[in-house]
């Protein structure tokens, strides 16, 4: 079978300037470097990492809303067409996109119900009667209530705007959704609302979810699948269970100790020296190794593939092995 | 409108306190309120004791004295807390001069030992960079340098890694963590994380809707939480090991400050409600020693 969305050897790079004058040294940041891989239909891939990782721009490469570089993504097997093409237009129908703030991705002039129509009259589907009872039944869909219709974004609280995003991106029907930080702007008790509503559209839809969160427990309890960035590559993939509780590449091991929660059984909190370092300056090697507790000469020479360990999980560290 | 309804809290020497609530439960206006931060259309009612002075209603000159000097605050977002056009090294100078009163080379040495000592590398040549020049973590040790300069007794860190990565929380985490034992400083750590805040202090008030609900030593917070908010915020938070549990979301949301309900403001979210809780707010009752609970049904 082949997967809903296929991802392999995803790049993007930008031309920028070193420094802050204008005859500065050209140079070029690595925004995504060799990105791949697989989401069945129905399923959760995770997609972690801290600011500047490059979990947006894969989220926007997935979608065409940003050109490649190099490599390929492909959807229900066939090749993405180029951005504003008819035939990436028809595609864009099944992969629809939720972002972090509802509030600024919703039209503060636009009543509720108008918004929620919106994608299926750029699309030119159903008429003004079909439109309004497909918009009345999405909100009904998320947990909006009738009246909704005609409140405005500022009227709402933020989970209630969430909602209406969702909406907006399941009035098309899609079988893909992209969701950016899609609760991080949302306060605890909320955050499971959301969370619980994207868990049941999912099994009642057969949605598959590209999830990308900086907030590690969040992507463990919405995720089959589990994928650790670090500098624009994918440091680490696997079962988030298995991947949270050992994981195996040092980025890993000291962002899953960072987490401060009041159930962890003790463990020695890893804290990383350093930041991550600027992309247009990658570090030669293994671009984690400047920060690592365990690099060695090898890790500052060559660049550690993603690779299968004999236990099965994935890791692109040289050292997997000693330093589990 | 009405933000805070009788905050009644104690904040002891050395003592780290944790304050939880979600975005408008009041969290961070208690302390702008407390330190006469608020402006003059905010009006403020009761006592604020500082080892037995009242602040609330104090002279200017007495609290520009305990701000900074014996009382500092630090803040969510770094960069907008620096001044973009100065650099680090004459904020963190002002900052030595007013609370310290140090001049000349005495600043320029204290400066770079407050630099050094928050773990920003170079720090001489640090002193010259413009906040922009910095990482947000980077800026945030700026901002404790400068809490630290006037050697407080007391630290109000509202959401201090709210903005900042996962590995960069923990390193300024630790760094406030050591800064605390060698100095004995104590410390309000403001966040709606309870990670955060169950790894990093002592005893814990809840906050909702502009009052504090519950108010107990860390690991009774975890363990026996007592008000039904409480339980309802762990109820709703992931875990990142053992099985994975349907997360039990908190039905409806916080009540708009201008039209907060006659009885107790979490009732109409509440599940244990019965009738009386909808006549008055219930007052804080202590349900052990150090475990207070504003709630009839705890």
């Amino acid at each position: 079978m082949t997967a809903l969305l296929e991802v392999s050897n995803l790049a993007r790079t930008y031309d920028v300037r070193r420094g802050r004058w204008p005859f500065a040294k050209p140079a070029t940041l690595h925004a995504v470097d060799g990105v791949s891989f697989a989401l069945p239909a129905g399923r959760t891939l995770g997609l972690v990492g801290e600011s500047g990782c490059g979990k947006t721009t894969t989220a926007k490469l997935v979608l065409g809303l940003v050109p490649l570089s190099a490599g390929e993504v492909r959807v229900g097997g066939e090749t993405l067409p180029a951005a504003n093409s008819p035939g990436w237009r028809a595609l864009r129908r099944r992969m629809q996109m939720v972002y972090q703030d509802p509030l600024g991705a919703l039209d503060r002039r636009l009543s509720v119900g108008r918004q929620v129509m919106e994608p299926l009259e750029i699309h030119g589907l159903g008429s003004a009667a079909e439109r309004h009872e497909k918009a009345l039944a999405m909100l009904d869909a998320v947990g909006l209530a009738q009246h909704h219709f005609d409140r405005f974004p500022h009227e709402l609280s933020g989970g209630q705007r969430q909602r209406i995003v969702l909406a907006r991106a399941l009035i098309l029907d899609p079988q893909l959704l992209v969701c950016d930080e899609p609760i991080s702007a949302l306060d605890v008790s909320i955050q499971a609302q959301v969370v619980n509503l994207l868990l049941a559209l999912q099994q009642r839809l057969g949605l598959a979810y590209l999830f990308i969160s900086h907030d590690l427990r969040m992507v463990r309890q919405v995720s089959h699948e589990v994928a650790v960035m670090y500098l624009g590559r994918i440091v680490e993939q696997g079962d988030p269970d298995r991947l949270f509780a050992a994981p195996a590449h040092p980025y890993t091991q000291a962002l899953v100790s960072a987490i401060p929660t009041h159930t962890r059984s003790r463990k020695r909190r890893i804290v990383l020296p350093g930041e991550p370092p600027n992309p247009v300056d990658r570090p030669a090697g293994c671009a984690f190794h400047p920060r690592c507790p365990h690099a060695v000469e090898r890790c500052r020479i060559e660049t550690p593939a993603l690779r299968t360990l004999a236990d099965g999980r994935r890791a692109a560290c040289h050292l997997a092995e000693q330093i589990a | 409108m009405r933000a805070l309804h009788g905050i009644d809290l104690e904040v002891r020497r050395g003592e780290a306190l944790g304050l939880v609530g979600e975005s408008g439960c009041g969290k961070s206006v208690t302390w702008l309120a407390a330190l006469g931060l608020l402006g003059g259309r905010a009006r403020v009612g009761g006592e604020v004791l500082l080892e037995g002075r009242n602040l609330a209603g104090a002279p200017v000159a007495e609290l520009e004295h305990v701000r900074g000097r014996r009382i500092a605050m630090i803040f969510q977002d770094p960069s907008s807390s620096l001044n973009p056009v100065h650099r680090i090294g004459r904020q963190l100078g002002e900052a030595l001069r007013l609370h310290r009163g140090l001049d000349g080379a005495a600043v320029d040495a204290e400066s770079q030992r407050l630099l050094d000592r928050v773990g920003i590398a170079d720090a001489r040549r640090r002193l010259g960079d413009y906040p922009h020049e910095l990482s947000g973590g980077m800026n945030q040790r700026v901002m404790i340098a400068m809490a630290l300069a006037g050697q407080p007794d007391l630290l109000i860190a509202d959401e201090p890694t709210t903005a900042l990565d996962a590995t960069i929380q923990a390193q300024i985490l630790e760094l406030l963590a050591e800064i605390r034992q060698e100095t004995h400083m104590a410390m309000v750590l403001i966040s709606h994380d309870l990670g955060v805040v169950a790894e990093n202090t002592d005893r814990v008030c809840v906050m909702y809707a502009g009052r504090i609900v519950e108010d107990a030593p860390i690991d009774t917070v975890f363990e026996a939480p007592a008000h039904p908010y409480t339980r309802g915020l762990l109820a709703a938070l992931p875990e990142l090991e053992g099985p994975r549990r349907v997360l039990m979301p908190i039905a409806g949301v916080v009540p708009e400050p201008a039209n907060l309900p006659p009885g107790c403001s979490f009732a109409p979210r509440c599940d244990r409600r019965i009738e009386a809780c909808e006549f008055a707010p219930p007052p804080a009752t202590e349900l052990a020693p150090q475990h207070r609970v504003a709630c009839i049904r705890a």
